[in-house]
This record gives C-alpha cells, structure tokens and sequence, in this order.
C-alpha cells in the first residue's frame, strides 16, 4: 500500500476546465431560444399578473388642488378630498378604480357648464400623479389654467401602489369569494362521480371479457374531442325550459350545480378512464394467481389486490379531473345560470367589469387549488412509475358470463348517456326551431348571419389548430430533445423542466388574462402580436405545452442514451443524428403530439377568450358567443362542426400512424 | 489505492514515449469521488483491460479518456497531444457500448457508414470501405438488414465495424460482450483479438468478467473503488498480486488467517510457515494466501514431526469432482480450523489413492505463499 501512496503526497492534479464544442455551443444556444420563448409565453406573463394583483388603483383626492374663477378673480385653493366631503359626491369605494381608471375633473363641480365663461385653475402634487386633457398627460406640479371648455375634457388618474388591497377587497365581497366554495364543491362532486365511473368502465375493459370493448372505448374518447361547454348545450336541450324530458329533474332548474356536475362528468370521463385503464391494466397477473392459490374470495381480491394495485392511478384521475373542472370556463358559462365559479367569475371581472386588477386576484385564487392538485399528481404519478416492474404479467381474465353482461350493460349505458348527448346536439342543430317547428334543415348552419364570427371563425379554429400543430410539436419536441440528451447546463435544464410542467398547473383563463397583461401593455414591443393568430398559437401552444412535452420524453427515454456518444466519436454532428435517428424513431410520439395539439386547439375556450380579435375569432368562442346570444342551436351546430373535424383529423392521424408503422415494421420489431 | 510509482510503470514500457498517457486523473460526481488520481501509461497496439468489480469506475475512466464524461483535474495525452479538456467530437476514438446504440431505423449498411459520411469521401468508396469492414467482422453480405434483425453476436460486430470504420487510433470498448450468452461471447473475444491485432489499433476494454481479461489482454489495469490496485500482464497479475483484493478477485485463492513471525514467515494454527518476503510488521495479524493448483500433495509424512518446513499432514475432508480435476478440501488440527482447498488432477488422485477421510502430506511452496495486510481490503 503505503508504496504506491507517492502521488497522494503531491499537490492536487489541475482542475480540468473542459472546452466546448460546436455541438455544445450550438444546442446551448438552442436551449437558450426554447427557453426564452417558454419565459416570454409563460414566466413573464404570470409573473406579471401576479403583480397586477398586488396593484391598487385609487383616486385620490387630496393630490388635487382646484381654483375657479367666475369673472371675480381666483377663489382659494381646494383640495379634490375637501370638495368631496363638503358636497358628498363619491363614496371610498368609489374612488378604487383599476390601473386604467379616469375620472372627469367636472365631477367636482355639479354647477359646471362648459359654456360659462368661467375659468379653471388645477395642480396635481404627487410626483408620480398626472392628469390628463384630452390624450394629453400632464405630471407636472404646477397651476394649470383651463377655460370652461377646455376643463370638461380634463381627467384625473388613480395613483397606483400595491399591496393586499386587492385581496381585502375579494374577501370582503361575498358574491366573489363565495365561488371559492362553489368552485370546491362542483369540483369535489364531480371528482367523485367521475373516477368511480371510470374506475367501473375501466374495470369492465381490463377484467371481463365483454363483447364491444373497442366500440366503448371510442365512445368514452368521444367527449376529448368537443369543447366542454357542448354537453352545457344539450343539457339545455334535454332539461332546459322547453326542454324534451325537463320533467326529470321535477322542476329543478339544469341552470346551476346540477347542470355543471352532469356536464363536467361527460367532459372529464376519458381523461380519468385513461389514467385508471392504465393503471389496471399494468397490474400483475402474478398476484390474482396468488390471491387464487390462497383461495380468496373475489370481494377480498377486489380489496386487498385490484384496488391498492390501482391506487396511484385512481389518486392520480382524481386530482385531474378535479384539475379539469376547478379551471373550466365553457360549461358553467353556458349552464352555470347563476352559480357563481372562480373561472367565470375571472370572465366577469375582465369583460364585464373592466376590472382587470380584481381578474388577476381571482386568477390567483383558482391557482392555489390548480397548483396544490397538480403538485400532488406529479408527486403520486412518480410512485406509480416506480411501481411498474419489468418482470410483471400482464393479467388475462377469463371469461364469466354473468360478471361479463354487467361489465356490458353498464359500459353500454355509460356509453349511451356520453354518445347520447352528442347526438342530441347534432339533433338540436338540424331542427328548425325547437320546439315549435321540428322540421329539419341546414338553416342552423348559417353561421355568416349570426353573431359569433360566422363560417370564418371555423375557418379560423382550423387555421389555429394546423399552426398549432405544427409549430408546437416543433418547439415541444426539439425542447424535449435539448433538455434530455444535451449534458452539463444543469441549472438551465433544470429551470426548462419547471417550466415546460407548469403549463399544466395554469389554468387557461389565468393564462390569457397574464397574456393581456404583459402583450396588451404600451411598453412592450411584442405588443404587435396582441389581437392576431400569432398569439393564439403562442398561448395555445404554451396551454397545452406540458402534456405534449412529457409524451415527447417518454419517448425519447426509450432511445439509447449512448446515440449521441456514438454520433460525436464518429464526429458528425448533433442535428444529423436528430434528423436521421432521433425524428424517425420517434415519429409515432411526434404524430401523437400533432394531434393532441390540433384537437385541443379545436376545442379550447379558456385560454383564447380573452386574446382573440373581430379577425381571428374561433369556433369553440362562436359556440359560447352564440349561445349567449340566445342562438343556442347554430350554437350545437358550429360544436358539431369541431366534433366532426377532430373526427376527422383523428381518422387521418390513425391512418397515417398505421401506414408509418407499417413501412418502419422491419426495424421497429423489438427483438432483444 | 492510488496509482503506481513512475519506476514501476516505465518498467513495463518501451523506450519510445506511451501513445496514451493519462496521468494523476481524478473524477467527481458532487462529493463522491469515482475515480482518485489515476496514472496510467498505454503503448502503441496494445490491448489494455480495465477489470474491477461492478462500480469500481472502470466505465467512469473509460469515459474519461473518451471525454464523454470529462475528469476533474488530471491530464490525457493521446499521440503526444493534450486532449485533457477536448470534446469527443476533437478527439480520435472509436467506441462500442454495451448496448451496442445501433441505430436502429438505420441498415447495416447505413449504420457502419455513419462515421463515413461528410467526410468528402466519394460514395463508391464509401461502399467499398462498408463492404471491406463487413468482411473484416466475419459479415458480408448482410447490409440492408436492419439491427433488430441480427442476433445479438452480429449486432455487437456491427457496433465494432462503425467504431472502426473511420480508422480511429483509440478503440474503446465497454463490457462489449457482457450482453451476450457464453458460447458467442468465448467466440467473440477471440474474434475481437484478432482483429485488434490485424489492425493494430490500440485498444482499452471494460470488463468484470475475469476470464475475459486473462485471455484478451496484452495487460490488465485491476481496479477497486476508484483506484488502481495493479497493472500488468495477465501471468503477472495472476501469479503476482500486488493486494489481497487482486488476489481475490482473479482467480481463486485460499485465505487463512495468520500471524506474521518475521519478514518472510508466518504462523498460521500451530504451524510456522516460510513465506514470500513481505513488509508487514511482526506479530501483526495477517492474511495468509496461496492458489489451490500451487499446493503440492504428497504421501503422508511417516515420522514423529508431522511438520518439516513448508510440509504437513493433514486429513482430506471432502471431494469435489469438476470434471478435468478434483477440488479437494483439507483441514487438520494444526490448522486450527482453517480449510485450505487444493486442486487436484485425476492421475494424482489415483496413484496416490487420495479419498476423503485419509490423511496426506502437503507442500506450501514459500514462493506461492503469500501475506497481505487484512486491512488492505476495505
Ligand atoms: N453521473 C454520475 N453521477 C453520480 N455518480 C456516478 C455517475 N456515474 C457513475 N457514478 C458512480 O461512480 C461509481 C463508478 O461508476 P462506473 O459506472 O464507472 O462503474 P463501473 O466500474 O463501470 O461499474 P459496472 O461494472 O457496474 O459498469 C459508481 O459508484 C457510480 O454510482
Ligand atoms: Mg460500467
């Protein structure tokens, strides 16, 4: 020992600082641009609604001196706060404004008439305060000298400070902070029903042996591909004021909770049905033959083997529904009536009120459960991972005719009540006028007479979903690519991870209304973007960026991590390995992402509500804009037309997929 | 274990300056060192194993001097060029994974000729060079098929056949047959020999598998958490073990606990054994070691002294029968517990009419008798 210890007594080798190649510069600087774009579509938008909501606006009034002079010489100063108290004019709560509010300086002077020959003097002191006349803003602190005609056009502007004001405000107004407990509650409800349906339909699908397993599972897809706020359209058809069978709910309106479960269930069943199907379907068929050998009972299997074998499948569909549900829009807009919801009620802030700060506070206030759900979901889909062994037996059932005719009928009738709903759309959009004339015809589809953007909007929703497609499977799967097979920039690759997951956690009201704020603001130069298609892709992509990003790295975990290695020892660069190899053999995933992307951009409502312009607006938006004209059938017409689109668009995906699968089956043939 | 002294490595060497030359290479991951102040010298041509047991850092090293996974201070020449901080893509190395990373939606043919292309090199020649390297790999003919469609054997030819393609001056393999079943892989080392040979190319193996070393490497670089215990060639590394821990891992080796007497006996039981000269301190505990195929039989010493020298009797206690010779264990009350095992032909076993039960004689030659530091080993 001790004779081979010589170089332990010397000082330490020099720290090898490694120098970079070609490769390496050119996919840090391809980090770097995907990054930057997920900062600008995400970090900053967020970060910049989350200051609006710490942002108050008040008018206030002592920053605000005031002369008149009727012809008799100038009156004494007065303050704006001391003309107020003595003539009660506005109330506190009427001087908050938001951070674009105005206020005519007229207000002060009930006897004013622009006419009189009377003269105005006014001086703002605050440093930061200004006025304005006309267009024309005034900061300084001096005396300003207006005639009559000129005052009338004078307005004065909120000072800004921020703190909770805001927050204080939200909480002390119960008709806001009570959709915090509706929000919960339809939520909760829902995430109930939903996951013990699907875990019942899932259960039928994996366990028995059933006829029609694959008719159930395109039936149960279906609701993926139309927006959510349609089943909210044939509710109304089925139990609405006229509706067919109102007298179902004995007189209760479908207007409310009722309406909103019934729909959320229907929107929200395939996405739990995939998780849990999964999650059965991965279990080990080595434990049902243990449980057999031990004699169990099938009720005692069912407990102690299906259910914990299934527990981070059936945890991990509860918290995405009830993800789905807190942040949907369309549905409780179309059928929510008067129940008040925390992403409605972002709607109503923004649109209705023009209060853009009080948006943002609710925008916050959906996050916290949004987030919370989403952590937890992370956190359990990790387990889940690790609970798959390599070495596990897929199970077989076997058949039982009994258990075999449930599984059928009650798969049938779930089946019947998710393609039921659809059909009544097409139903309710070809009839002429419901319920007095039920005649069919196409006059439904005459959207160019309607208010809600016409045939263009579908025109439109189409553009949006190919660019969509196409652009965000671009940028999705060279990032994926970037993070998972470049080495070193540990902390940039790392910060990229964080934000490519975020998106998930962000509902898309929260998203759009951050995008008004940070595109739609004066100082910003990509502000040319605010009211075209680019920034519909732009938020669209970012909305739907997680999921397309986590498929796009499962797949690229499964190539060999040793490609690039190889590639740069035989010195050819990184970019012909990714177009000769990596795009190949991942092309299937890449399909699977267009996909995903084109269908959600058909059917998104939330994100792109507050972005879209007279010029690029959408059909999903025309089917909620329709409806709330009281168009309620062209409504179900222009909702058929995505249906039958997105049909469409998957047709030609599967059969591409398939034509590509078979081309490539000589490689792609697993063999070791 | 750190690495060796400068006289013991330019022993090994030739004149001419070493085509690589990695000195005093050190490799972190956080706080965990994987590697610790490695030196090693590797001379035009030859064939250099790495063998040290699961997660002992021979892959770390490997991609050390490929610059995959660049060290943290320490330097590696190749052909007289510091490549210290260069990247793979600036350095001159073929390598062949485990996995093999055949790509797999590429052909044979497409994959052997990967390294090939941008390179100015005019296609026909290209599919000559594809072609000659097919044939050199033992397999012509088979261009168009895809890797998923060769056995496991065929593919890992392939995944040499690119390495090589671009004639690189490095070849760097990674437990390059660890995936395969043992009748290919016996052939295979044989193979892979040969053509290292053929071309002369200078090569380093990753390998844990012992046999593999023994009979492929021109020299074995034994390593153990991080360091290198020995260098040198395979009848050195297995007649001469530098520590317990290369006397254990290579081959097999009886270890009987025992006491140093002076510096080239020991006691071990009631016995006084003459030893190879060592440095141990007297009367310190130690680890007495000595091959099966060293230990010597004997007829039964018939005199009243049951011991002369590095000779005495002891009782076979049980036989185990390998087939082309016998693993027979011996213990005796002189021993005091300890077993030694010793292996023994068929012939000798019948002539001396060896059975358990019976007592022989045995010899301990000084020279295969070995006495290492029992804390060397952890
Ligand atoms: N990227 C890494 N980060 C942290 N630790 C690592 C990393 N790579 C290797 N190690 C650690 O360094 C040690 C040496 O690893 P290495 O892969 O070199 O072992 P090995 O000798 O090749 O083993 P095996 O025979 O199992 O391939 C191990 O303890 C391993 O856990
Ligand atoms: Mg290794």
């Amino acid at each position: 020992m001790a004779s081979f210890n010589t170089s332990k007594n010397l000082p330490p080798a020099p720290k090898i600082h490694p120098k970079s190649s070609r490769d390496d510069r050119m996919m840090a600087g391809a980090i770097f641009v995907i990054g930057l774009y997920l900062v600008i579509a995400l970090a900053l938008p967020l970060y910049t609604m989350l200051s609006k909501s710490f942002t108050t606006a008040v008018f206030n009034l002592q920053n605000y001196e005031f002369q008149v002079n009727k012809g008799d010489g100038w009156s004494e100063p007065v303050s704006g706060y001391q003309i107020n108290e003595s003539l009660s004019l506005l109330k506190p709560d009427e001087l908050i404004t938001s951070s674009d509010g105005r206020l005519a300086a007229t207000t002060f002077f009930p006897d004013f008439n622009f006419r009189s020959k009377t003269e105005y003097r006014l001086r703002q002191l605050d440093e930061n305060g200004s006025f304005l006349v006309g267009t024309q803003r005034i900061a300084d602190t001096e005396w300003h000298t207006y005639p009559a005609n000129k005052f009338r056009r004078i307005v004065l502007r909120p000072s800004q400070s921020s703190g909770i004001d805001n927050y204080i405000t939200y909480f002390s107004t119960p008709a806001l902070f009570r959709s915090i407990q509706n929000s919960l509650f339809i939520s909760i409800l829902t995430t109930l029903i939903t996951v013990g349906l699907a875990f019942g339909f899932a259960y039928a699908l994996t366990r028995s042996r059933m006829p029609f397993k694959g008719g159930f599972r395109l039936a149960a897809m279906v609701p993926i591909l139309v927006p959510s706020l349609l089943p909210g359209i044939a509710l109304v058809y089925l139990f609405g004021n006229q509706g067919m069978i109102k007298e179902v709910l004995f007189g209760e309106p479908i207007y409310g909770p009722i309406g909103i479960v019934i729909g959320s269930v229907f929107f929200t069943f395939p996405h739990a049905l995939i998780i849990i199907t999964t999650a059965l379907a991965i279990s080990d068929a080595r434990l049902y033959e243990a449980a057999v050998s031990l004699r169990a009972s099938p009720w005692k299997t069912f407990w102690t083997v299906t259910i914990p074998g299934a527990r981070y499948g059936l945890i991990s569909a509860s918290f995405v529904v009830f993800n789905l549900v807190i942040t949907d829009f369309g549905l409780p807009k179309v059928i929510g009536g008067q129940y008040n919801m925390l992403a409605v009620d972002i709607y109503k802030q923004v649109i209705g009120q023009q209060n853009f700060e009080m948006g943002a506070v609710v925008s916050v206030v959906l996050l916290i459960p949004a987030l919370s759900a989403f952590t937890i979901d992370r956190y359990v889909q990790k387990k889940q991972v690790a609970q798959i062994s390599s070495r596990s037996v897929p199970y077989e059932p076997k058949s039982n005719r009994k258990f075999d005719m449930i599984c059928f009928f009650y798969c049938a009738l779930v089946a019947v009540f998710i393609v039921g709903l659809i059909i009544i759309c097409q139903y309710a959009a070809l009839i002429k006028l419901w319920p007095y004339n039920l005649n069919l015809s196409l006059a439904n589809y005459n959207f160019d007479v309607m208010d809600g953007g016409g045939w263009s909007s579908y025109y439109n929703s189409i553009k949006l979903a190919l660019l969509t497609a196409l652009t965000g499977t671009l940028v999705v799967f060279f990032g994926a690519y970037m993070v998972e097979k470049t080495n070193g920039f540990l902390f940039t690759r790392s910060a990229f991870q964080f934000l490519a997951m975020m998106p998930m956690a962000i509902p898309g009201m929260v998203l759009g209304l951050a995008y008004i704020f940070f595109f739609n603001h004066p100082d910003n130069p990509l502000g040319t973007i605010y009211g075209t298609m680019v920034i519909l892709v732009v938020c669209t992509v970012t909305h739907f960026y997680t999921v397309s990003h986590l498929t796009a790295v499962t797949a690229l975990k499964q190539m060999d991590r040793e490609f690039e290695a190889v590639a740069s020892s035989l010195k050819q660069p990184f970019y012909k390995l990714f177009a000769k190899v990596t795009v190949p053999v991942c092309m299937p995933s890449i399909l699977d992402i267009s996909i995903y992307l084109f269908v959600n951009a058909m059917t998104t409502v939330s994100a792109v509500i507050f972005l879209y312009s007279p010029d690029t607006a959408l059909a999903s938006i025309a089917v909620m804009n329709m409806d709330d004209a009281g168009d309620i059938a062209p409504a179900a017409a222009m909702g058929m037309m995505i249906f039958y689109t997105n049909v469409i668009a998957r047709l030609i995906h599967l059969f591409v997929t398939r034509k590509l699968m078979k081309s490539t089956q000589a490689w792609r043939t697993r063999q070791r | 274990m750190s690495a060796l002294s400068k006289d013991e490595t330019t022993s090994e060497t030739t004149k001419n300056t070493p085509f690589l030359r990695i000195s005093r290479l050190t490799k972190k991951f956080g706080d965990f060192v994987a590697l610790n102040d490695v030196s090693l010298d590797v001379n035009e041509g030859e064939f250099v194993c790495f063998l040290g047991p699961s997660g002992c850092g021979k892959t770390t090293f490997l991609r050390a001097i490929a610059g995959l996974d660049i060290q943290t201070s320490g330097t590696v020449e190749q052909a007289n060029v510091d490549i210290s901080a260069l990247p793979p893509s600036e350095r001159d190395f073929g390598i062949v994974f485990q996995s093999y990373a055949l790509f797999p939606n590429l052909t044979v043919e497409k994959n052997v000729s990967f390294g090939l292309e941008n390179q100015k090199i005019p296609r026909s020649d290209i599919k000559k060079r594809v072609d000659e390297l097919l044939e050199l790999v033992g397999l012509p003919e088979q261009e168009t098929k895809f890797p998923s469609q060769l056995s496991g054997g065929q593919q890992q030819r392939i995944a040499l056949a690119r390495a090589i393609a671009t004639s690189p001056g490095l070849l760097l393999l990674d437990e390059p047959l660890s995936a395969l079943d043992a009748k290919v892989r016996a052939y295979l080392r044989h193979e892979i020999k040969t053509l290292q040979r053929r071309l002369g190319v200078t090569t380093i193996m990753v390998t844990h598998d012992q046999e593999e070393a023994l009979t492929m490497a021109d020299r074995i670089v034994v390593m153990n958490q991080g360091a290198i215990d020995q260098i040198g060639t395979p009848t050195e590394i297995y007649r001469e073990p530098k520590t317990l821990f290369v006397a254990d891992f290579i081959g097999a080796m009886n270890q009987v606990k025992g006491r140093v007497v002076s510096s080239s006996s020991v006691s071990l039981g009631s016995l006084e054994l003459k030893c190879r000269d060592h440095e141990l301190p007297v009367g310190q505990e130690a680890v007495i070691a000595i091959r099966p195929e060293d230990i010597v039989p004997h007829k039964k010493i018939e005199n009243s002294s049951p011991q002369s020298g590095n000779s005495f009797n002891v009782k076979v206690e049980e036989m185990e029968f390998l087939g082309s010779f016998w693993r027979v264990q011996l213990s005796d009350e002189l021993l005091e517990g300890a077993h030694l095992i010793v292996d023994l032909s068929i012939n000798i076993v019948l002539q001396m009419n060896i059975d358990a039960g019976n007592q022989i004689s045995i010899d301990l030659p000084p020279d295969r008798l070995w006495v290492f530091n029992p804390a060397s080993e952890e």
